[in-house]
């Protein structure tokens, strides 16, 4: 048991909020910084207080970006994220709800053998298979579409393997029982186990949602027409692109705009999410 | 309603385990039968394998005049009531009792008049918004049973129902299950592993042992009359005292065992058979120890030692003895109240 220490509260609290400030400073600075006009940063001073070019900014970031340096707007950026992020959930989260759902509940021929297989597949990351993978996409002609982005990247062990250990806990008897009322097994799934597997959904799309988005490395890779091309690369361009100083007020933005929609995921899922947990039962 | 009717019904596992063997039995329409047995004796897995959950290796089931060894549970007329009650947790119970009507393409007019029904004769209806996590132990072993009602089945399979539940709502919904079995007459099998239920619940006992029936017949037939020393120590609470026919024909008097045959080698003794009472015409006497006295109200049991047998005897007597612990008291037991068993095979000889 924890005592209740007057003391050793102040001290958790002020490491608490230590923690918190070394975190959320670099991020304050950024909101900070894209408010400015371009000139402030080439004196070498970090101001700290919002400048008043906030909606100036934005609007550039969004409808121009650095197009002379060959940057496309960030606005069209944006929804090939989003679009990449959520084939990439969605993909993910049906394929490997129904691997697992398979592999609990169904007895095949190698049944075990397809299972260490996929978890085997943990240990591959993109970046280990990635110039394979390439070959495969270029040959299917999918270099520079959407397809291309997500598809290789749909594949998950992690999701399979997780959906699997939550079947697991469900009490056989709830088959059963459903097989006594005339559910088929794809009725029980559609039924049974996904309503009540929605919390465990909810998380996993949060966590690959925020990992499709991220994806960095494989979009740099096979896009090379920019209407493809994913924020988080557009980033990168901002800072490289031209030959000019780094535009670093329209940098800010960029990054404020390509961290907000994993935080909206969160904040909207984490509604669901703890309204699950409270109200699931087993 | 229907009859059910097994013929060498025999369930193997993968491995080899034999979890039941060769049972022949035959229910007629309406009756109810309670399987009962220790664990791992494989009474619900010849439940099961009535009601499709487990594959049947050999032998034939018929429900009413269909054989049903290959049919899916939900073709075979039968509703299931669950040990864990096995309710749909993110479903209300209306739409827990539902589930089967729905898939079966009920009309809803049809399943909602099925359903309040069922309700009010459970007298859940209250409740039929609720999901199941809102419900009480006793609520959701309702829900669980109005599942099984709404279908208005041939056969209710019920799996250990009342073993989640704490002993005074178990003795409750003991009766309620029986009167609501007797006024619908719907043919039921009833699996449990204590003895009590069985023996208030059933119309017919089917007594289990490592996959083999040991004795079918009425809850006071097997009482009275156990075939075997297995169930003579399963049926009857403190259980059946077993005492060595050598022992016994030391102990009483030459012709008190005159009808016992020569070559029965136990007899067993019934805690209630013990008597304080003067002795009548030809009963036995026997006297020991007591060792140990336990008060449980409106009877007590009396650990008792004999001299020359090294185990305990349980007696019960209808009142507290006003004896104490270390005291010798005498028993007269009537002739009649000796099963005589072969030791060997476990059979009754006479």
């Amino acid at each position: 048991m924890v005592e209740n220490n007057r003391w050793g509260n102040f001290f958790a609290h002020v490491v608490l909020i230590l923690g918190v400030a070394i975190i959320v400073f670099p991020v304050y600075v950024a909101i900070i910084a894209s408010t400015h006009p371009p000139g402030t940063f080439v004196r070498g001073v970090m101001p700290l207080w919002p400048g008043t070019h906030a909606w100036e900014n934005y609007t550039t970031a969004i409808t121009e970006g650095r197009s002379r340096a060959g940057t496309p707007p960030i606005g069209g950026m944006m929804w090939n994220s989003f679009v990449m992020a959520m084939a990439i959930t969605i993909g993910k989260l049906s394929i490997s709800i129904l691997s697992a759902f398979a592999i609990v509940y169904f007895r095949f021929p190698f049944r075990i053998f397809f299972f260490w297989i996929i978890f085997l597949t943990l240990m591959l990351p993109v970046e280990v298979r990635i110039v394979p993978t390439f070959q495969v996409v270029a040959d299917f002609g999918m270099l520079n579409s959407f397809a291309g982005l997500s598809i290789p990247l749909i594949a998950s062990a992690t999701a399979t393997f997780l959906f699997r250990q939550f079947f697991m806990t469900v009490p056989e008897e709830l088959m059963e029982a459903a097989r006594v009322d005339g559910a088929g097994p794809m009725k029980f799934f559609k039924d049974i186990l996904l309503p009540l597997s929605i919390t465990n959904i909810a998380a996993l799309f949060v966590i690959m949602f925020i990992y499709g988005w991220n994806q960095y490395l494989w979009p740099l890779l096979i896009t090379t027409d920019p209407d493809y091309y994913t924020i988080v690369m557009g980033i990168q361009r901002m800072v490289t692109g031209g030959d000019s100083e780094p535009l670093w007020h329209l940098v800010m933005a960029t990054v404020v705009l390509a961290a907000l929609p994993p935080v909206l995921v969160i904040l909207f899922m984490q509604r669901l999410f703890v309204k699950g947990l409270t109200e699931t039962e087993k | 309603m229907a009859t059910i009717h097994m013929d060498n019904l025999c369930k193997v596992y993968t491995g080899g385990v034999k979890a039941v063997s060769n049972v022949n039995l035959d229910i007629a329409d309406g009756e109810m039968i309670v399987l009962v047995g220790p664990s791992g004796c494989g009474k619900s897995t010849l439940l099961r394998m009535v009601a499709g959950l487990e594959t049947i290796t050999d032998g034939t089931l018929k429900i009413g005049e269909r054989v049903v060894n290959k049919l899916e549970p939900a073709e075979r007329d039968i509703a299931m009531v669950f040990q864990n009650y096995a309710l749909y947790p993110h479903m209300t119970v209306f739409n827990n009792l539902a589930y089967g009507l729905k898939n079966r393409g009920f009309k809803k007019a049809e399943i909602d008049r099925r359903v309040r029904e069922a309700a009010t004769m459970l007298e859940i209806a209250q409740f039929l918004d609720r999901k199941p996590r809102q419900l009480s132990g006793g609520q959701r072993q309702r829900v669980a049973m109005g599942r099984a009602l709404v279908r208005e089945p041939a056969a209710f399979l019920f799996d250990e129902p009342l073993s989640n539940l704490d002993a005074k709502l178990r003795v409750q919904m003991r009766v309620e299950i029986r009167q609501l079995q007797r006024r619908l007459r719907t043919t039921s099998l009833y699996v449990t592993h204590d003895q009590l239920e069985a023996m208030t619940m059933a119309d017919r006992l089917v007594v289990l042992n490592g996959g083999v029936i040991e004795q079918v017949g009425t809850p006071m037939d097997l009482y009275s009359r156990p075939e075997t020393t297995f169930v003579a120590g399963f049926i009857g609470s403190p259980a059946m005292n077993m005492l060595p026919a050598d022992f016994m024909r030391e102990k009483v008097e030459a012709d008190g065992l005159a009808h016992v045959p020569s070559k029965a080698d136990l007899i067993g003794i019934r805690p209630e058979d013990f008597s304080t009472d003067q002795p009548g015409e030809g009963d036995l006497q026997l006297s020991g120890q007591l060792l140990l006295l336990e008060p449980a109200g409106a009877e007590s049991h009396l650990h008792m030692r004999f001299e020359g047998f090294d185990r305990n005897v349980v007696v019960r007597l209808g009142q507290v003895p006003d004896v104490a612990e270390g005291q010798e008291m005498t028993f007269s037991i009537k002739r009649s109240a000796l099963h005589p068993f072969d030791l060997e095979s476990g059979q009754r000889v006479a």
